[in-house]
């Protein structure tokens, strides 16, 4: 009897500590501003400091995993890290494999390519073009479905789509506006490029915004990061990180002047 | 068939879908492959002579070529000619830029054309160094010149004990292009990379990548199987006729 007490004792320990186990969260780190590699090595980036603050607000104790891009759905799946906070896009095609908190912001998707190309970001425009986007991005989802002439050209990270768009090997590229100016047009090596004219805003490509993905049926961590994101954005965390990054805010949508 | 089908956790009509874009794939895999490994051959030859032959000058310079391309990971020096080459102001004003060094193919070919040559030469030179001594000598008993004595005797007794070593370079090669993947080329990988991505898959692209690159292996060890039951009969080993005992042995009835 006194065993059978122990051993339930010994059993809800256990099943308190599993729920208080460290929380693991998938990252990538070579997506400037929103996650990147400091020169001494560590994660920092308006992603990193979302799931920082997340994790705070959730009373969580968290461990960053770096993986790259393409695998991170899989990863997830294969439960090396139970969440992903890496700029991921809502949209139904990764419904049908994981779900999504609510979203942590929205920005829209833009054509760049040299200042003084004439090229036109429209299906006949870039047909025969070589246009470089990330593989496995949403945005390799958008550019099959909306420039099905063009020549997709698929990188493992942004980072080599802008080194190879500057070195002129790609006519153009599509990405994340914000990750764009951030990460290319705002720097030395991207000052004779300019974005194209037009948003590319697809709800079944780009979704409904970024969000916080988990495992198919952990629904309880989903809606607790559902809660922390609102949270975070009623009490300013949300603020004083996105004013850290960017001169605007960026949770609504499209910034001004971009 | 389809119940049976349905067992296989895999998007198959997906991959027959796009069955058309692997076979280009494989195109691009076997004609990296193969081209690298005849010019890297090519150019092996004369290297692995030198090298044998312990040319005063050219014999460092070689061995430090080889040691560097076999010290150093095909996928580092690949990135250094992919990405390295164009940061340098020189290199992309170089006639070599437009038409060779900003295309992700050349860099390639030329990366591997690089490793598989510094492997070949090795491997050859190990060859032509363990020449049976007494075939070389019977070369010079019957007044072969040195030039005749490379052509005549050395080098086909080279190339014939070098197959099943290099028959390991072609799958190595094989296997090792799947770097092209990671500068944009779709080469079988890069195929199968684009299908996971397209449609967020984890295994189906890698899937059918593996089984084309199983199905080229096994065709590459069929050649090489009858190119050595060709060209190594002399040196397979013999099946001694069995002698068998006439007169049972003492004490055995």
């Amino acid at each position: 009897m006194i065993k059978k007490t122990l051993f339930a004792a010994a059993l809800a320990v256990l099943a308190t500590g599993a729920f208080a186990d460290t929380l693991r969260i998938g990252v990538e780190g070579a997506y400037p501003p929103f996650s990147f590699k400091q020169p001494d090595g560590s994660l920092a980036g308006f992603d990193i400091d979302i799931a920082k603050a997340l994790c705070t607000q959730m009373q969580r104790d968290c461990e960053l995993v770096e993986q790259e891009w393409d695998g991170m759905i899989p990863a997830l799946k294969a439960k090396k890290f139970d969440a992903i906070i890496s700029s991921m896009s809502i949209t139904e095609e990764r419904k049908r494999q994981i779900d999504f908190s609510e979203k942590y912001y929205k920005t829209p998707a833009r054509i760049v390519a040299p200042k003084d190309s004439d090229l036109q970001g429209t299906a006949e425009g870039l047909a025969s073009k070589r246009l470089g986007v990330q593989r496995g991005s949403t945005h390799q989802c958008y550019a099959e479905a909306h420039f099905p002439d063009a020549e997709l050209v698929l990188y493992g990270t942004q980072d080599e789509v802008f080194r190879d768009l500057s070195l002129g090997r790609i006519d153009a590229q599509l990405s994340d506006s914000l990750i764009a100016q951030e990460g290319f047009l705002s720097k030395p090596e991207g000052a004779n490029y300019a974005f194209l004219p037009g948003d590319h805003t697809d709800v079944d490509c780009y979704g409904e915004g970024v969000g916080v993905a988990v495992r198919k049926g952990d629904d309880a961590l989903r809606d607790a990061f559902s809660a922390a994101i609102k949270a975070i954005r009623d009490n300013g965390a949300y603020k004083t990180i996105n004013d850290t990054y960017f001169p605007f805010d960026i949770y609504g949508g499209r910034p001004a002047g971009l | 068939m389809e119940n049976l089908l349905s067992f296989i956790p895999l998007d198959l009509p997906l991959i027959v879908q796009n069955l058309d874009r692997f076979l280009q794939g494989v195109g691009v895999t076997l004609g990296l492959t193969f081209l690298s490994l005849a010019l890297g051959g090519a150019m092996a030859v004369p290297l692995a002579i030198a090298r044998a032959s312990r040319h005063r000058v050219l014999n460092p310079l070689i061995w430090a070529y080889t040691y560097v391309f076999r010290g150093t990971p095909l996928l580092v020096q690949t990135y250094l000619l992919y990405y390295g080459a164009g940061q340098f102001q020189f290199v992309r004003e170089s006639w070599l830029w437009g038409p060779v060094l900003s295309q992700a193919w050349w860099c390639a070919l030329i990366a591997f054309t690089l490793n598989t040559c510094a492997y070949t030469t090795e491997l050859l030179r190990g060859a032509i160094v363990d020449t049976p001594k007494g075939e070389v000598e019977a070369a010079i008993a019957t007044g072969m010149s040195h030039s005749g004595r490379l052509h005549r005797i050395v080098l086909p007794s080279a190339f014939r004990r070098a197959i099943p070593a290099y028959s390991n370079e072609v799958i190595f090669m094989l296997h090792g292009s799947v770097v092209a993947s990671t500068i944009t080329l779709q080469d079988i990988l890069g195929v199968g990379r684009w299908l996971n991505g397209r449609y967020y898959l984890a295994y189906e692209g890698l899937i059918t990548a593996a089984v084309l690159y199983f199905i080229i292996v096994f065709a590459i060890t069929r050649v090489f199987r009858w190119l050595e039951r060709r060209y190594l009969r002399h040196l397979e080993r013999r099946r001694d006729p069995v002698v068998r005992n006439i007169a049972p042995p003492m004490g055995v009835k």
